[in-house]
């Protein structure tokens, strides 16, 4: 699951991925025609739409990539970087750089660009660049309100619109088509003729046909995460589960089972005054996570849900069947169960079978040991590590 | 020998959408460019006045957060690959040439001084709008961040709406 940095590609190796993709951005850019003021301007003077048609074309075929490989669980959209939202700042900052935009006719990315190929007036805009961080960073003091203000976090425009993330794609997806469609129009107007570039026009229509039918799809994606949270909770009643018997359990951790591994549903609180060893407190959310996705497709683990009832171990169960692991039971009875059967064991009435008699002996041993095997895993324990959001942007 | 012709403005999107794509699955992030410039005038500031760095808040909270060099950063390495790419591309498609490129009712001493003021102003835009159009307007719409469309709605809307104050410096009668 992505993404891949920190763990399969290591801090060092990624700065390598960043010279690669940053040469596959150079090239990019150069070919699409982005290292020249002229054809960069062109889209406010009505001449030359091509920086439109590039950037939303880009923005669209990536957003729709990311929704659908969070979609598939191939990506942890919890841990990639979102661009923070300081509402003022964002505003005023993009004034700004509209206006050094029409002055300047390069966007840093593209001056770098222009300036590589040796276009003099694209490293003067690099220089005026350095320039201009440089008075924001003597100026910091003066700027550091407007900067600071309007602390929204890191935001998803369907967040604040409280839209579905497909009905919001869709809709961005809508509204480039359209601007595609009609900025070439003021473009024949302006230039009095069809930009050649734009040829033949049924492939057009066919590429726009295809964004309109993929950004529709991504409407009827329901968000897979959603869906099966609501599933679980319908689905928990009549379906079949392993259990980890609350012996088996006693009997595992007496053993110090290496194989063992516990996955706690309660809330962190609960998790912190009592818990198993071998055990890590995890969320239903937090089950579609890169985190657990670790722990889960652990090979010769075997995993068992525990929580304060049956109902919050079959939902994770279900969720984690339908996301595709298989190796996992769960806790016969639920964390409550096994309190009072276990940990606070006292012998009722006198045993009658074989197994009666087992099971009592069994458990007044697990009563003696386990506290002290529970005391010790607590003391040992490390503190939780959690994967964070990736930290970016420029 | 003449130019090559430009790729395919939908065909060079597609592309540079993927590679967006790429980036955020495999780093968690997004492309960049003023962030690299950032990262050089921190260097710059901390190496040649290191006591005046340490005083003033903005390079003292960048550092902070920064353990490494500031030079040590993803994005000052993906832009040193643009201009490889850049470059390369140039010159596969016969573009290399030294030239400050004008329209001819533009002086040379107008387009400099323009470039620069232009530059600057991106440059703070920038810091304000906490990264320009790649890492601000285009990463940040690919996940959708409110900030980051506001930013590119911002850069775009604000272009417009000064467009027509600098009209002399793009179009001349009879061309562009």
């Amino acid at each position: 699951m992505g993404p891949l940095v920190p763990d399969l590609i290591g801090n060092e190796l990624n700065f390598v991925v960043a010279i690669l993709i940053g040469i596959a951005f150079g090239f990019i850019l150069e070919q699409a025609g982005f290292s020249t003021s002229k054809k960069l301007v062109g889209l406010f003077y009505g001449y030359d739409f091509t920086v439109l048609r590039v950037f939303f074309t880009a923005g669209i075929t990536a957003m729709i990539g990311v929704v659908a490989l969070g979609h598939f669980g191939l990506l942890d959209l919890s841990l990639i970087y979102v661009n923070p939202t300081f509402l003022w700042s964002a505003l005023v900052g993009g004034l700004i750089m509209g206006l050094g935009f029409v002055i300047g006719g390069f966007c840093p990315g593209t001056s770098v660009c222009a300036a590589a190929i040796g276009k003099i007036d694209a490293m003067i805009f690099v220089v005026g660049g350095f320039l201009g961080v440089y008075i924001f960073a003597e100026g910091y003091p003066w700027f550091e309100t407007l900067y600071k203000a309007e602390d929204w976090g890191n935001v998803t425009l369907f967040d604040t619109l409280g839209t579905s993330q497909g009905i919001f794609a869709f809709g961005m997806t809508f509204m480039a088509v359209g601007a595609f469609w009609f900025t070439t129009w003021v473009e024949k107007k302006v230039n009095g003729k069809e930009n050649p570039e734009l040829q033949p026009k049924k492939l057009y229509l066919g590429l726009g046909l295809t964004l309109f039918v993929l950004g529709i799809a991504t409407i009827f994606m329901p968000e897979r995460r959603t869906e099966l949270l609501a599933d679980a909770a319908t689905a928990v009643s009549n379906q079949k589960m392993d259990v980890t018997t609350i012996d088996e359990l006693a009997f595992r951790l007496l053993d110090k089972d290496p194989k063992l591994q516990i996955v706690d549903l309660r809330t962190a609180t609960e998790f912190q005054k009592f818990s198993l060893p071998n055990s890590t407190n995890m969320t239903l959310e937090e089950l579609f996570g890169k985190d657990a996705s670790k722990i889960l497709s652990i090979k010769n683990k075997h995993i068992v849900f525990v929580a304060d009832n049956e109902v919050d171990e079959k939902k994770a169960a279900y969720i984690v069947e339908e996301l595709g692991y298989r190796n996992f039971s769960i806790l016969e009875g639920g964390l409550s169960f096994f309190k009072k059967e276990i940990l606070e064991y006292k012998p009722a009435g006198e045993p009658k079978t074989r197994q009666e008699i087992d099971t009592r002996k069994f458990r007044q041993r697990a009563v003696k040991e386990l506290p002290a095997l529970i005391q010790n895993a607590k003391k040992g324990a490390a503190p939780k590590k959690k994967s964070t959001r990736v930290i970016g942007g420029c | 020998m003449n130019e090559t012709k430009y790729m395919n403005p939908y065909l060079a999107g597609f592309f540079l959408g993927l590679l967006l794509l790429v980036t955020i699955f495999i780093t968690g992030r997004g492309l960049g460019a003023s962030g690299a410039t950032k990262s050089g005038v921190v260097a710059a500031v901390s190496s040649v006045a290191p006591a005046h760095a340490a005083d003033s808040k903005f390079y003292s909270e960048y550092l902070k957060e920064h353990d490494d060099s500031p030079l040590k950063n993803w994005l000052v390495f993906e832009v040193i690959g643009v201009i490889m790419g850049a470059f390369i591309s140039g010159l596969v498609s016969n573009r290399l040439s030294l030239t400050l490129e004008k329209i001819p009712t533009v002086s040379s001493k107008t387009r400099i001084i323009t470039a620069l003021i232009g530059g600057a102003l991106f440059g703070l835009g920038s810091q304000l709008g906490r990264g320009c159009t790649s890492g601000s307007a285009l990463s940040g719409m690919a996940v959708l961040s409110t900030g980051g469309i506001i930013t590119m709605m911002a850069i775009f809307g604000g272009a417009y709406a000064f467009a027509w104050f600098f009209r002399k410096l793009w179009l001349y009668p009879g061309g562009k």
